[in-house]
């Protein structure tokens, strides 16, 4: 039977087009443009020498830990509030359709605004946070102004404007659970703990892979609101990757800052292409 | 049967105001103060009710740039939103019910779309190598490569739901392919698309990096937040009272779809 | 078939290509000329742009000025250097003068100037380039000094301190009167970096031709003792525990407001945050005196600073609004565009056009940089005026050593690493 196949390959191509020209090309040019001196109104060949300077960088190392403990502590976060949310916003209790929307409605919000309303909130002196700790008698640190908790403080406001997003997933992941099963398992008796244990937690095992990957990719990548809430500061102290590419795009390094993406690029690939590969892999044996 | 939990239920909406509706409050108390007091950064109520003159301050600054800034972000928006619904619906359609040599090639490239970082400063070179540069058209182009990788996946996970037997129906009936996927197929999609329209929406009204590199010159509206954050002063009650506004549309888009949103995703990023 | 919602979306496409940007204001006004005019956004230049802006179309009716805000800081950087390279920038436009301008290759991008004898000497090195001067200036100078209270002075019985050893032995008095004797605001990273660049003036003085040698690469922060010491005073003061309580997390608004109310004495910072104080504190203007960051010889001690920012005209602005612009540029450098800015924002420092002059009423703090300016040998150009190197990373570099994360020699040797790249990517000589 030879005719026309109802899917034509030509689909691909007004979005091939558009995100081949504005995307890939681009991905591809960062090669080239990576080997070169270049500000942005003239470019010299010079080899691998950005990419020498880059990993002298001295705010690189403390960058790559940095993004790590980010990336890590976003998407443990997510995972871990988002199921339980969702298990709550699930079970059987009062205003139910509000809570989930309270939740969720961060995730709307510029992250920019976010990111300046916490800045002010978390102010060691004035803000809201400490005012209220100093009233329960405890001295809150500086937040955003201590070394040590900088780059935490913006992880804990990045879990909450993402969680939302993560207990989204999670609910749609915890309603597409066959009621079957749940009811199964009520009436073998066993415990809350247990159903969850045994049954949510296996079956919801999907969601929880799309909330690994794509809040570790938003977490290694991360960068709006590290820049908006302390700008990598105190000193270098929560500078991340991107944030290192970006100060060396704005101060007019146009060649090493695109080979800084390269590298970014990499290293992303190299920890989510084997990570996904290997949970979905599992995920098949199930 | 159902035994509502009331200790945990008033528990869950306690922690959620303070955690979640407080913040909002601090918007809202500061965009109603005057400048010397917001400029003090506390919770507090505010000492003369000045709203009404914040608003109107805000939307006057720089020769009314705010509402300018709306009109800009909502082209980019809608325009933005509505190619990379439909380009990357096409690309799912085929993408799920044809399995060839490009097949592999495509998962690539919808998988690296997510994974790698946009390299800014090669794609201010493209869009001035094809003229696009500091245009409107640019900037919507440009927002539609980055998020088609996310409809994508979100959209072939739905479609594998649909059966094959409606296609073939419809084939038998005479529908080429344009007629199948438009009539039939799109259609169809309706619910996992509206999670994909208020997600991008979102992400494409809230983008600050890409207009400030490829639309230089021209506001979105998160870029009318530099207007009160200088390097000299910094008038808070404006600020707090323009991030406000800026709340307001994806405020109403979830007001509206709310529901809809979680029933998209149920048959879509799950098993994506 | 149904190819309707193509087509739709296609048809949006195309019409949103026009509808992006103007919509405030027409773009034509009959005959006229329209040019535009970009700025930082800041409070301060955003007036005095759109006070020109009036008073030119006042004086020259066929010409209308448009003013367009950008970003300041490094984002604003960029937005002026991809417009500039992408052809696509304002018909003039207002930008910082010395190492910042150098980084726009002026050479290539914009237009000389006609008169360049109108301004003063400080004012046009800085906006030179091999030898052709490239900008009007915009604004007044702005030194990098110390603003202190009177008012505090006075309650811990202590003087304008003639040397280093002076400064700190006075700090250690108003610390025992109850003020922070120096305020510190790292929030807003620029405003730490006063220590280093505004001890300039000092350095020179204890090593002449030091702006030359470093330009070439002969003299570096690290190992210079005149200039490593921006560093370690600055580590001093917080070792000591001279720095306002929420040194880390206050910004500018709140060094202000310290100072303005004698909660804080002394404040390290660039003078044309005068502006602020005398928007938000008015009555408390004249009870805020300037002094110049003091050295170890007293004889030697000056002012450093900043030359005013330029008005640029780009090599893509033609016909009939490139002879517009010239004129716009010409009113610019009058007199009668002084007395606009004055106008339009109450003027921060003395103007670089010749023949200008301050109205009498300007803030006590001015007038003291008046002194300094007016006398001999007592104050110079801050050193990125002097040479084009200068790394992006001093502020970040800066705040590390002021709140002891990193030891003022290890600062400045990262200081010079950083400086390197700048240097290199400039192609300088000796790098």
């Amino acid at each position: 039977m030879v005719r026309r196949s109802p899917y034509p390959q030509w689909f691909y191509l007004p979005a091939g087009v558009v995100y081949g020209v504005l995307f890939v090309v681009p991905t591809f040019a960062s090669f080239y443009f990576s080997l070169t001196r270049w500000t942005i109104f003239e470019s010299h060949f010079i080899g691998l020498d950005n990419f020498v300077a880059f990993f002298r960088e001295p705010a690189l190392v403390r960058g790559f830990t940095n993004t790590l403990i980010y990336g890590v502590v976003t998407s443990g976060a997510k995972v871990v509030l988002g199921l339980a949310l969702a298990v709550l916003l699930t079970s059987r209790i009062v205003a139910r359709g509000w809570l989930r929307s309270v939740v969720f409605f961060p995730v709307l919000v510029s992250t920019i605004g976010v990111g300046l309303t916490f800045t002010v909130l978390l102010n060691p002196e004035r803000g809201l946070v400490n005012q209220v700790l100093g009233a329960a008698g405890v001295d809150g640190p500086g937040w955003l102004t201590n070394p040590s908790y900088a780059l935490l403080s913006v992880a804990m406001v990045d879990v909450w404007k993402g969680v939302g997003l993560a207990t989204l997933i999670y609910i749609a992941g915890i309603v597409s659970i066959p009621q079957e099963y749940l009811e199964a398992a009520r009436v073998d008796g066993a415990s809350a703990w247990s159903v969850f244990r045994s049954v949510i937690l296996p079956l919801a095992r999907p969601a929880t892979v799309t909330v690994i990957i794509l809040s570790l990719i938003g977490g290694l990548r991360s960068f709006d609101l590290i820049w908006a809430m302390t700008r990598g500061g105190p000193g270098f102290t929560s500078d991340v990757v991107a944030s290192v590419i970006y100060k060396q795009y704005q101060a007019g390094f146009a060649g090493l800052s695109t080979a800084g993406n390269v590298v970014l690029f990499a290293v992303v690939t190299a920890i989510v292409l084997p990570l996904s590969r290997f949970l979905n892999r599992k995920e098949v044996e199930l | 049967m159902s035994r509502r939990n009331w200790p945990l239920s008033i528990a869950a909406i306690l922690v959620s105001a303070v955690v979640f509706l407080v913040p909002f409050a601090f918007i809202l108390l500061m965009a109603g103060k005057d400048r010397a007091q917001a400029a003090l950064l506390d919770f507090s109520w505010p000492a003369q009710f000045r709203f009404v003159p914040n608003f109107v301050d805000v939307v006057e600054a720089r020769d009314y740039m705010l509402i300018i800034a709306y009109i800009n972000s909502t082209i980019l928006t809608v325009t933005a939103v509505a190619g990379m619904v439909v380009l990357a619906a096409m690309v799912a359609f085929v993408l799920q019910r044809r399995p060839g040599r490009l097949h592999g090639l495509i998962n690539f490239l919808v998988l690296a779309g997510l994974i790698v970082p946009p390299a800014v400063v090669p794609t201010i070179w493209v869009l001035k190598g094809v003229g696009l540069f500091g245009t409107m058209p640019g900037l919507i182009l440009v927002e539609i490569a980055f998020g088609l990788s996310f409809c994508v996946l979100l959209f072939r996970a739905f479609i594998a739901t649909i059966p094959r037997e409606l296609d073939e129906a419809a084939v038998i009936d005479g529908a080429g392919p344009l007629r199948l996927f438009f009539r039939v197929i799109f259609p169809l999609l309706r619910s996992v698309i509206i999670t994909a329209v208020v997600v991008q929406s979102v992400t494409v009204f809230n983008d600050f990096v890409n207009p400030l590199y490829f639309l230089p010159g021209d506001p979105t509206v998160q870029l009318t937040l530099y207007n009160f954050a200088g390097q000299y002063t910094a008038e808070y009650n404006l600020l707090f009272m323009n991030i406000l506004l800026i709340t307001i549309p994806p405020l109403i888009m979830f007001l509206f779809f709310n529901r809809r949103i979680v029933s998209g995703m149920t048959s879509g990023a799950v098993k994506g | 078939m149904r190819p309707h919602i193509i087509v739709a979306a296609l048809t949006v496409l195309a019409l949103s290509g026009c509808s992006a940007g103007s919509l405030g204001s027409s773009e034509d006004d009959g005959d006229g000329v329209t040019l535009s005019f970009l700025v930082d956004n800041s409070e301060t230049n955003s007036k005095i742009a759109e006070g020109l802006a009036k008073d030119f179309t006042a004086a020259n009716p066929g010409i209308t000025v448009k003013v367009e805000v950008r970003p300041q800081g490094t984002e604003g950087d960029n937005i002026v250097k991809t417009r500039l390279s992408t052809g696509d920038m304002t018909d003039v436009f207002q930008y910082n003068s010395g190492s910042l301008l150098q980084a726009l290759a002026p050479d290539k991008n914009l237009v000389p100037v006609d008169d360049p004898g109108a301004f003063d000497e400080n004012f046009s090195t800085s906006v030179t380039s091999n030898g052709k001067v490239y900008g009007v200036p915009f604004g007044g100078y702005n030194a990098g000094a110390i603003l202190y209270n009177k008012a505090a002075f006075a309650k811990a019985g202590v003087s304008v301190p003639a040397t280093w050893a002076d400064f700190m032995a006075n700090n250690a008095k108003l610390k025992a009167a109850g003020v922070a004797p120096v305020i510190q605001t790292y929030q807003e990273t620029w405003t730490s970096q006063l220590f280093v660049l505004g001890d300039f003036h000092n350095v020179s003085a204890a090593e002449p031709g030091f702006a030359d040698a470093y330009t070439r690469n002969q003299t570096k922060y690290a190992t210079s003792p005149a200039a490593v010491k921006g560093f370690q005073r600055l580590r001093q003061v917080h070792d000591a525990g001279y720095q306002n309580k929420d040194f880390a997390s206050a910004k500018l608004d709140d060094g202000i407001r310290m100072l303005a109310e004698g909660t804080g004495a002394q404040y390290p910072i660039l003078s044309g945050s005068i502006a602020q104080l005398t928007a938000n504190f008015a009555d408390k203007a004249k009870d805020i005196g300037l002094f110049a960051i003091p050295g170890d010889d007293a004889a030697k001690n000056g002012l450093t600073v900043w030359a005013p920012a330029g008005v640029y005209l780009p090599a893509s602005t033609e016909g009939a609004k490139l002879d517009a612009a010239k004129k716009f540029l010409a009113f610019i450098g009058s007199a009668a565009g002084c007395d606009s800015q004055s106008q339009a924002y109450p003027p921060t420092g003395p103007y670089a056009v010749k023949g200008c002059t301050l109205p009498a009423d300007v803030p006590q703090a001015v007038k003291d940089m008046q002194t300094y300016i007016d006398k001999p040998g007592a104050s110079s150009l801050a050193l990125e005026f002097l040479s084009p190197v200068k790394g992006p990373a001093l502020e970040q570099i800066c705040v590390e050593v002021g709140s002891g994360i990193r030891t003022p020699e290890a600062g400045a040797k990262l200081y010079d690493e950083d400086v390197k790249k700048q240097a290199q990517q400039l192609g300088l000589d000796g790098w």
